[in-house]
């Protein structure tokens, strides 16, 4: 209570607010990825329907796609994609501590396996569907 | 105790966010690749047709796109309250609906390869 007997409320905007401080703006920026990584599922699908419907469409489909938009498209949603991957990865050990005996896991460890990870995936994806 | 299915939402969400990290930005490099000259031999048609046909490419690519629906939509849900909008079970019911129907479109375009 202040002196005048009114409660402290500290304003903050309802629809700004993580723009005070740049923690905040950086959970926005991971939280925001979603509606990338939504569209690149819905790219999915397209793809998916497009080689339901037969050659001719699918062919249509990968020459849009590597078309200037779809291109400038792509390369935003990598951006965003590899900050999912990496704000993903480097809270793994908040999200799963491992313990050893007494101790826990250095978290360093935890990331690190997940990076390894993430490039031994990339590296057999683009192994299998026969990019080099 | 009640009942709560949080879990439910929270597991999947989980699961979707770790499949997406892994191997979404390596799609889209796959479908990026044929712009600098390098095409994967998966994107052919005759052979992306042929993977997509057999019951195990049926089953990974359906439940890839399962989970990151998922995944996407809770997220959204979560942000769309930081940025503001409190109707929230509005919000959860349009997102996870979108997610349905998506993942209902797979299993149907996948049916029909």
């Amino acid at each position: 209570m202040s002196a005048n007997g009114k409660p402290y409320i500290r304003e903050v905007s309802r629809y700004r607010w993580y723009f005070s401080s740049p923690r905040y703006l950086r959970y926005m920026a991971r939280e925001v990825t979603c509606v990338f990584i939504g569209l690149h599922a819905l790219i999915l699908l397209v793809a998916l329907r497009r080689l339901s419907e037969g050659r001719d469409a699918w062919e249509a489909f990968l020459q849009n796609l590597t078309g200037p938009a779809g291109v400038l498209l792509q390369l935003v949603i990598l951006v965003f994609a590899v900050y999912h991957s990496t704000s993903w990865f480097n809270v793994t050990p908040k999200a799963m501590p491992v313990q050893v005996g007494e101790n826990f896991l250095p978290g360093g460890v935890i990331i690190g396996a997940h990076y390894a990870a993430w490039l031994a995936v990339t590296l057999a994806v683009l192994f299998l569907a026969g990019a080099f | 105790m009640a009942k709560s299915n949080k879990p439910i939402v929270w597991g999947l969400f989980a699961a979707g966010g770790t499949v997406t990290a892994f191997i979404t930005p390596v799609l889209v490099l796959l479908t990026l690749l044929p712009v600098v000259g390098v095409m994967p031999e998966l994107l052919v048609y005759d052979n992306l047709h042929a993977f997509a046909g057999h019951w195990v490419g049926k089953l990974l690519l359906f439940g890839v796109i399962f989970l990151v629906l998922w995944h996407a939509a809770h997220r959204l849900r979560i942000t769309l309250h930081d940025f503001g909008v409190r109707a929230d079970s509005a919000v959860a019911v349009i997102v996870y609906l979108a997610a349905a129907a998506g993942t209902l479109a797979a299993a149907y375009f996948l049916l029909r390869i």
